[in-house]
Protein backbone atom coordinates (compact mmCIF):
# COMPACT_ATOMS: atom_id res chain seq x y z
CA UNK A 1 0.00 0.00 0.00
CA UNK A 2 1.30 3.48 -1.14
CA UNK A 3 1.45 5.94 2.13
CA UNK A 4 1.47 9.77 1.98
CA UNK A 5 2.45 12.00 5.09
CA UNK A 6 1.85 15.84 4.96
CA UNK A 7 2.83 19.21 7.11
CA UNK A 8 4.01 17.73 10.29
CA UNK A 9 3.38 14.78 9.92
CA UNK A 10 5.62 14.39 6.75
CA UNK A 11 8.41 16.16 8.62
CA UNK A 12 8.42 13.73 11.57
CA UNK A 13 8.30 10.66 9.39
CA UNK A 14 10.66 12.74 7.27
CA UNK A 15 9.44 11.33 4.12
CA UNK A 16 6.34 11.95 2.01
CA UNK A 17 5.50 8.69 0.91
CA UNK A 18 6.34 5.61 1.14
CA UNK A 19 5.18 1.90 -0.06
CA UNK A 20 4.41 -0.43 2.61
CA UNK A 21 3.32 -4.31 2.81
CA UNK A 22 0.96 -4.35 5.77
CA UNK A 23 0.16 -7.63 8.14
CA UNK A 24 -3.73 -8.26 7.29
CA UNK A 25 -4.59 -7.93 10.81
CA UNK A 26 -4.40 -4.13 9.92
CA UNK A 27 -7.98 -3.60 8.68
CA UNK A 28 -8.73 0.13 9.65
CA UNK A 29 -7.17 3.41 9.35
CA UNK A 30 -6.73 2.61 13.22
CA UNK A 31 -4.88 -0.61 12.74
CA UNK A 32 -2.79 1.43 10.56
CA UNK A 33 -2.15 4.13 13.20
CA UNK A 34 -1.11 1.25 16.02
CA UNK A 35 1.04 -0.54 13.18
CA UNK A 36 3.53 2.95 12.15
CA UNK A 37 3.65 3.66 15.94
CA UNK A 38 5.94 0.29 16.51
CA UNK A 39 8.26 0.83 13.25
CA UNK A 40 10.35 3.29 14.83
CA UNK A 41 10.65 6.40 16.90
CA UNK A 42 10.16 8.41 13.84
CA UNK A 43 6.46 7.31 13.51
CA UNK A 44 5.83 7.04 17.33
CA UNK A 45 6.91 10.73 17.51
CA UNK A 46 4.52 11.47 14.51
CA UNK A 47 1.28 9.70 14.91
CA UNK A 48 2.13 9.78 19.24
CA UNK A 49 -1.30 11.37 19.20
CA UNK A 50 -3.66 9.65 16.92
CA UNK A 51 -6.64 11.82 17.80
CA UNK A 52 -4.39 14.80 15.71
CA UNK A 53 -3.83 12.43 12.89
CA UNK A 54 -6.27 12.79 10.35
CA UNK A 55 -6.58 10.21 7.21
CA UNK A 56 -8.10 10.38 3.53
CA UNK A 57 -8.48 6.99 2.02
CA UNK A 58 -7.95 6.77 -1.75
CA UNK A 59 -8.36 10.67 -1.38
CA UNK A 60 -11.76 10.50 0.16
CA UNK A 61 -11.93 11.74 4.41
CA UNK A 62 -11.91 8.61 6.64
CA UNK A 63 -12.02 7.87 10.15
CA UNK A 64 -10.06 5.54 12.14
CA UNK A 65 -13.03 2.87 11.89
CA UNK A 66 -12.31 2.98 8.17
CA UNK A 67 -11.55 0.19 6.42
CA UNK A 68 -8.76 -0.49 3.88
CA UNK A 69 -10.22 -3.38 2.09
CA UNK A 70 -9.39 -2.79 -1.24
CA UNK A 71 -7.69 0.85 -0.75
CA UNK A 72 -4.30 1.94 -2.70
CA UNK A 73 -3.11 4.56 -0.81
CA UNK A 74 -4.07 6.04 3.05
CA UNK A 75 -2.41 9.74 3.61
CA UNK A 76 -1.73 10.70 6.79
CA UNK A 77 -1.51 14.58 8.07
CA UNK A 78 -2.53 16.82 10.58
CA UNK A 79 -5.84 18.52 10.87
CA UNK A 80 -6.18 21.32 8.04
CA UNK A 81 -5.72 24.81 7.96
CA UNK A 82 -6.48 25.66 4.31
CA UNK A 83 -9.26 28.93 3.43
CA UNK B 1 -26.00 24.88 -12.46
CA UNK B 2 -22.86 24.24 -14.57
CA UNK B 3 -20.25 22.31 -13.03
CA UNK B 4 -18.83 24.62 -10.23
CA UNK B 5 -15.01 25.86 -11.60
CA UNK B 6 -12.34 25.00 -9.26
CA UNK B 7 -9.23 25.76 -9.45
CA UNK B 8 -5.67 24.90 -7.42
CA UNK B 9 -2.76 26.56 -8.56
CA UNK B 10 0.17 28.90 -7.61
CA UNK B 11 -0.45 32.10 -9.73
CA UNK B 12 -2.84 34.94 -8.21
CA UNK B 13 -5.81 35.28 -9.66
CA UNK B 14 -7.99 37.95 -11.44
CA UNK B 15 -11.18 38.69 -9.08
CA UNK B 16 -13.02 41.16 -11.43
CA UNK B 17 -12.51 38.35 -14.52
CA UNK B 18 -13.99 35.52 -12.07
CA UNK B 19 -16.78 37.94 -11.42
CA UNK B 20 -17.47 38.72 -15.07
CA UNK B 21 -17.68 35.07 -15.73
CA UNK B 22 -20.86 34.77 -13.30
CA UNK B 23 -22.70 37.41 -14.90
CA UNK B 24 -21.71 37.22 -19.05
CA UNK B 25 -24.87 36.41 -21.08
CA UNK B 26 -26.29 35.15 -17.82
CA UNK B 27 -29.19 37.61 -17.07
CA UNK B 28 -30.58 35.72 -14.57
CA UNK B 29 -28.00 36.59 -12.24
CA UNK B 30 -29.04 39.12 -9.92
CA UNK B 31 -26.53 38.66 -7.02
CA UNK B 32 -22.53 37.60 -6.74
CA UNK B 33 -20.51 37.41 -3.89
CA UNK B 34 -17.16 37.12 -3.67
CA UNK B 35 -14.85 35.86 -0.64
CA UNK B 36 -10.96 36.54 -0.87
CA UNK B 37 -9.07 35.15 1.93
CA UNK B 38 -5.80 37.33 2.34
CA UNK B 39 -2.18 36.34 4.01
CA UNK B 40 -1.86 38.47 6.84
CA UNK B 41 1.58 39.95 8.46
CA UNK B 42 0.35 38.78 12.39
CA UNK B 43 1.15 42.16 14.13
CA UNK B 44 4.42 42.33 12.33
CA UNK B 45 6.21 39.00 12.68
CA UNK B 46 5.39 36.76 9.78
CA UNK B 47 7.49 37.28 6.51
CA UNK B 48 5.59 34.61 4.88
CA UNK B 49 3.13 31.78 4.57
CA UNK B 50 3.87 28.51 2.75
CA UNK B 51 0.89 26.58 1.99
CA UNK B 52 1.20 22.69 1.70
CA UNK B 53 -1.47 20.69 -0.28
CA UNK B 54 -2.52 17.33 -1.43
CA UNK B 55 -2.46 17.52 -4.87
CA UNK B 56 -4.22 14.19 -5.56
CA UNK B 57 -6.97 15.34 -3.44
CA UNK B 58 -7.74 19.53 -2.66
CA UNK B 59 -9.38 20.00 -5.97
CA UNK B 60 -11.67 16.51 -5.66
CA UNK B 61 -12.57 17.91 -2.19
CA UNK B 62 -12.96 21.44 -2.90
CA UNK B 63 -15.55 20.13 -6.04
CA UNK B 64 -17.31 18.03 -3.08
CA UNK B 65 -17.99 21.07 -1.25
CA UNK B 66 -19.04 22.92 -3.91
CA UNK B 67 -21.04 20.35 -5.40
CA UNK B 68 -23.08 20.11 -1.67
CA UNK B 69 -23.62 24.36 -1.56
CA UNK B 70 -25.25 23.72 -5.34
CA UNK B 71 -27.72 21.08 -3.85
CA UNK B 72 -28.53 22.93 -0.25
CA UNK B 73 -29.16 26.50 -2.48
CA UNK B 74 -30.30 27.68 -6.01
CA UNK B 75 -27.12 28.93 -7.36
CA UNK B 76 -26.44 29.86 -10.94
CA UNK B 77 -22.81 29.72 -10.15
CA UNK B 78 -19.50 28.27 -7.91
CA UNK B 79 -16.44 29.68 -8.36
CA UNK B 80 -13.06 28.19 -5.65
CA UNK B 81 -9.70 29.24 -6.56
CA UNK B 82 -6.92 28.33 -3.90
CA UNK B 83 -3.53 28.62 -4.31
CA UNK B 84 -0.48 27.25 -2.89
CA UNK B 85 2.85 27.80 -2.28
CA UNK B 86 4.54 31.17 -0.55
CA UNK B 87 2.42 34.07 0.50
CA UNK B 88 3.74 37.24 1.98
CA UNK B 89 1.58 39.27 3.62
CA UNK B 90 -1.24 41.03 1.78
CA UNK B 91 -1.16 38.41 -1.15
CA UNK B 92 -4.55 36.48 -1.43
CA UNK B 93 -4.51 32.95 -1.00
CA UNK B 94 -8.24 31.60 -1.75
CA UNK B 95 -11.41 33.64 -3.33
CA UNK B 96 -14.66 31.94 -3.12
CA UNK B 97 -17.55 33.70 -5.83
CA UNK B 98 -21.19 32.73 -5.75
CA UNK B 99 -23.81 33.56 -7.64
CA UNK B 100 -27.88 32.94 -7.68
CA UNK B 101 -30.95 35.00 -8.44
CA UNK B 102 -31.32 36.39 -5.23
CA UNK B 103 -28.98 37.70 -2.82
CA UNK B 104 -29.55 35.27 0.71
CA UNK B 105 -28.02 32.24 -1.38
CA UNK B 106 -25.09 33.62 -2.60
CA UNK B 107 -24.03 35.03 0.84
CA UNK B 108 -24.70 32.16 2.96
CA UNK B 109 -23.34 29.49 0.49
CA UNK B 110 -19.90 31.82 0.39
CA UNK B 111 -20.09 31.13 3.96
CA UNK B 112 -20.73 27.39 3.58
CA UNK B 113 -18.12 26.98 1.61
CA UNK B 114 -15.25 29.14 3.60
CA UNK B 115 -16.18 27.12 6.27
CA UNK B 116 -16.23 23.78 4.98
CA UNK B 117 -12.88 24.71 3.43
CA UNK B 118 -10.87 25.85 6.20
CA UNK B 119 -11.45 22.10 7.97
CA UNK B 120 -11.43 19.85 4.97
CA UNK B 121 -9.53 21.36 1.97
CA UNK B 122 -6.09 19.60 2.20
CA UNK B 123 -4.22 22.49 2.93
CA UNK B 124 -1.38 23.15 5.63
CA UNK B 125 0.45 26.91 6.43
CA UNK B 126 3.29 27.18 8.15
CA UNK B 127 4.78 30.07 9.26
CA UNK B 128 7.92 31.79 7.62
CA UNK B 129 9.11 34.37 10.73
CA UNK B 130 10.69 38.27 9.69
CA UNK B 131 13.57 37.17 11.89
CA UNK B 132 14.30 34.28 9.45
CA UNK B 133 13.33 31.62 11.28
CA UNK B 134 10.49 28.58 10.69
CA UNK B 135 8.01 29.34 12.28
CA UNK B 136 5.18 26.58 13.09
CA UNK B 137 2.90 25.06 11.54
CA UNK B 138 -0.79 26.81 12.01
CA UNK B 139 -2.55 24.91 14.47
CA UNK B 140 -6.34 24.38 13.44
CA UNK B 141 -8.80 26.02 15.28
CA UNK B 142 -11.34 24.36 16.98
CA UNK B 143 -14.17 27.23 16.11
CA UNK B 144 -13.33 26.64 12.12
CA UNK B 145 -13.67 22.78 13.02
CA UNK B 146 -17.46 24.14 14.61
CA UNK B 147 -18.06 26.51 12.20
CA UNK B 148 -18.61 24.13 9.32
CA UNK B 149 -20.27 21.49 12.28
CA UNK B 150 -23.27 24.39 12.67
CA UNK B 151 -24.12 23.93 8.99
CA UNK B 152 -24.73 20.44 9.50
CA UNK B 153 -27.52 21.43 12.22
CA UNK B 154 -29.91 23.86 9.86
CA UNK B 155 -29.05 21.79 6.40
CA UNK B 156 -30.34 18.90 7.13
CA UNK B 157 -28.49 17.01 5.07
CA UNK B 158 -25.75 14.58 6.30
CA UNK B 159 -23.86 14.27 3.41
CA UNK B 160 -20.78 15.81 4.90
CA UNK B 161 -20.51 14.65 8.14
CA UNK B 162 -17.05 12.84 8.83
Amino acid sequence: MKLLYFAWVRERIGKPEEEIELPTAVKTVGDLLGFLQERGEEYAHALAEPKAIRAAVDRVHARSDTPLTGAREVALFPPMTGG
Amino acid sequence: MDAARIIVQQEDFDIEAEVARMTDGQPDVGAVVTFTGVCRHEHGKLAALELEHFAGMAESEIRRIAEEAARRWPLTGVTVIHRYGRMRPGDRIVLVVTASEHRHAAFEAAGFLMDYLKSRAPFWKKEHLRDGSVGAWVVARAEDELAAERWQDNGGSTAMRR
